[in-house]
């Protein structure tokens, strides 16, 4: 069980077994549950932070520049990136290191560059696990930047607390390139790019969009300028996510998402798991087939039939 | 949603050395035949490649020199990674480097040396099978 032996490590805050648990967690390595249920209560902790945007907005840019304002207030970091594997090949070009060599060396950030794996919605499925080992290591912000986003990958809302949506000056005659659904997952925008023309503009444009939503909320996210190759606008912008996580706190919103977290959590696991014991007793035993057969020749129903192996699978299991 | 393992390379760029095509060749060749390759950009310390290998957790170290220092920067990444524990990582190199030292090279523990005009393929064949997951 070789993810169980990397726990202490951990927990120690020992950067190649955070590593190599990443690992087997993209790799659904059987031990790597365990060690997860093992980590579990040290996790919760850290504030998580997504970055999303349109492709090349400079997200990688921003997260590094972040993270270098949170290191000037001693806060300790974990990035997690997120590229696209290529539907073809399964392979991915990792490329957000790139923007982050200035903190390589800096003990107190911890980077992890991840591939989809064919996921859609914005992250890997591993990102989730991957974040909560970071958490459990002991840093105090973790940050996850998602692929190049357009409108439908808002999966890092059920990861992050604090949501900042970067978007660029011009990207489109008025709000193209961050459409419905990436808009309306944001807890703070970013016009970033601040030095291009058309950038006040654009905070015009996506204030009134806002101005335009609806719904009842107490928290109307802020609409900031920056430059990530200067690092005009940054302490606000950090300011910013600290301000958002009080307002989340002082509300009781954040206890609450993490009870609707936990509760969505458990659920997905328990129907998981027992889908899978389901499927695994029923698959390829002669009833089941049988049933199967008497359903196509309309000799039965699949209504009547799932209820029936529902029922047996129950009292098979309570014995 | 495959639970298969990924081979993870690292291609690195050490020391003051710009020319990147060829690291940027091989990178995507890599990714192509469907391994997940970070690239770090130019001009790395020995230091900070070996950071990002652990960090990454990678399989395979691939460094790209064509400045003629690979004598004094190989070495050091090879000792360095010893220290962190990275013995298993399977390191290679290309470039603009001389017959005559290879041998040294391979020494302190570089698997193999990809000169101009290596077949793309070569390179996938030969990560594919000597690389330890
Ligand atoms: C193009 C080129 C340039 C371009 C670089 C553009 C760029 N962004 O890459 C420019 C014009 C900028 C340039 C500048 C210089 N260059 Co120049 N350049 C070349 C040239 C002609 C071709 C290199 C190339 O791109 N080849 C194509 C790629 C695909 O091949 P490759 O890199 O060799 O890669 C293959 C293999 O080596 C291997 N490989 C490479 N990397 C890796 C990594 C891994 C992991 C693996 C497995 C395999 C592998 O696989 C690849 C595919 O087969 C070479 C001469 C030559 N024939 O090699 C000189 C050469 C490399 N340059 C040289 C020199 C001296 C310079 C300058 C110092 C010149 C000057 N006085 O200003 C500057 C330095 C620039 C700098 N900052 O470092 C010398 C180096 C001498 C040495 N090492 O002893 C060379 C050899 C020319 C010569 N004969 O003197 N150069
Ligand atoms: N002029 C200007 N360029 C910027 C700014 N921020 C980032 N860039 C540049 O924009 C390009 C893309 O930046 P990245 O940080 O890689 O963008 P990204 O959103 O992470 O890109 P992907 O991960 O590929 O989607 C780089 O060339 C950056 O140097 C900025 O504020 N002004
Ligand atoms: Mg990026």
């Amino acid at each position: 069980m070789p993810a169980i032996k990397l726990v202490k490590g951990v927990l120690k805050g020992n950067r190649r077994d955070l590593a190599r648990l990443i690992t087997l967690i993209e790799n659904e390595h059987s031990s790597a549950a365990t060690a997860l249920s093992m980590l579990y209560k040290h996790t919760g902790n850290a504030h998580i932070v997504g970055v999303t945007g349109p492709p090349g907005s400079g997200k990688s840019t921003l997260v590094t520049r972040i993270t270098a304002e949170y290191r000037k207030r001693s806060k300790t970091i974990g990035i997690v990136c997120v590229d696209p594997s290529s539907p073809f090949t399964g392979g991915a070009l990792l490329g957000d290191r790139i923007r982050m060599q200035e903190h390589s060396l800096d003990k107190d950030v911890y980077v992890r560059s991840m591939s989809t794996r064919g996921h859609l919605g914005g992250l890997a499925r591993a990102t989730s696990d991957a974040v909560r080992a970071i958490d459990a290591s002991g840093k105090d912000i973790v940050i996850v930047e998602t692929v190049g986003a357009g409108q439908s990958e808002v999966q890092v809302v059920e990861v992050a607390h604090t949501v900042i949506v970067a978007d660029v000056p011009g990207a489109g005659d008025d709000i193209q390139a961050i459409k419905a659904g990436i808009m309306e997952i944001a807890d703070i925008f970013v016009v970033n790019k601040a030095d291009y023309p058309g950038a006040d503009r654009k905070v015009i444009e996506i204030n009134a969009m806002l101005d335009l939503d609806s719904r009842e909320r107490s928290w109307r996210p802020p609409v900031l300028l920056t430059n990530a190759l200067t690092g005009e606008g940054i302490p606000e912008l950090v300011d910013t996510i600290g301000a958002h996580m009080s307002y989340l706190q002082e509300t009781g919103l954040l206890k609450q998402k993490g009870l609707q977290r936990s509760r969505d959590e458990l659920e997905q696991i328990m129907e998981y798991k027992l889908t899978n014991e389901l499927f695994t007793r029923l698959r390829g035993t002669p009833e089941y087939e049988q049933a199967i057969k008497k359903i196509a020749g309309r000799n039965d129903d699949p209504y009547s039939v799932a209820e029936r192996l529902i029922a047996d699978f129950l009292i098979s299991v309570r014995e | 949603m495959s639970s298969s393992k990924k081979i993870r390379v690292l291609v690195a760029k050490p020391g003051l050395d710009g020319h990147d095509r060829g690291a940027k060749i091989v990178a995507r060749a890599l990714r192509d035949a469907g391994m997940e390759v970070i690239y770090t950009g130019l001009r790395q310390t020995p230091e900070m490649i070996v950071e990002a290998a652990i960090s990454e957790d990678v399989n395979v170290i691939g460094l790209s020199i064509l400045s003629g220092a690979h004598n004094a920067l190989f070495p050091k990444i090879m000792e360095l990674l010893k220290a962190e524990g990275g013995d298993n990582i399977l390191v290679i190199g290309g470039g603009i480097i001389p017959h005559d030292d290879v041998p040294a090279l391979k020494a302190v523990g570089i698997a193999e040396v990809f000169g101009p005009g290596t077949p793309l393929a070569d390179i996938v064949g030969y990560i594919e099978s000597n690389v330890k997951l």
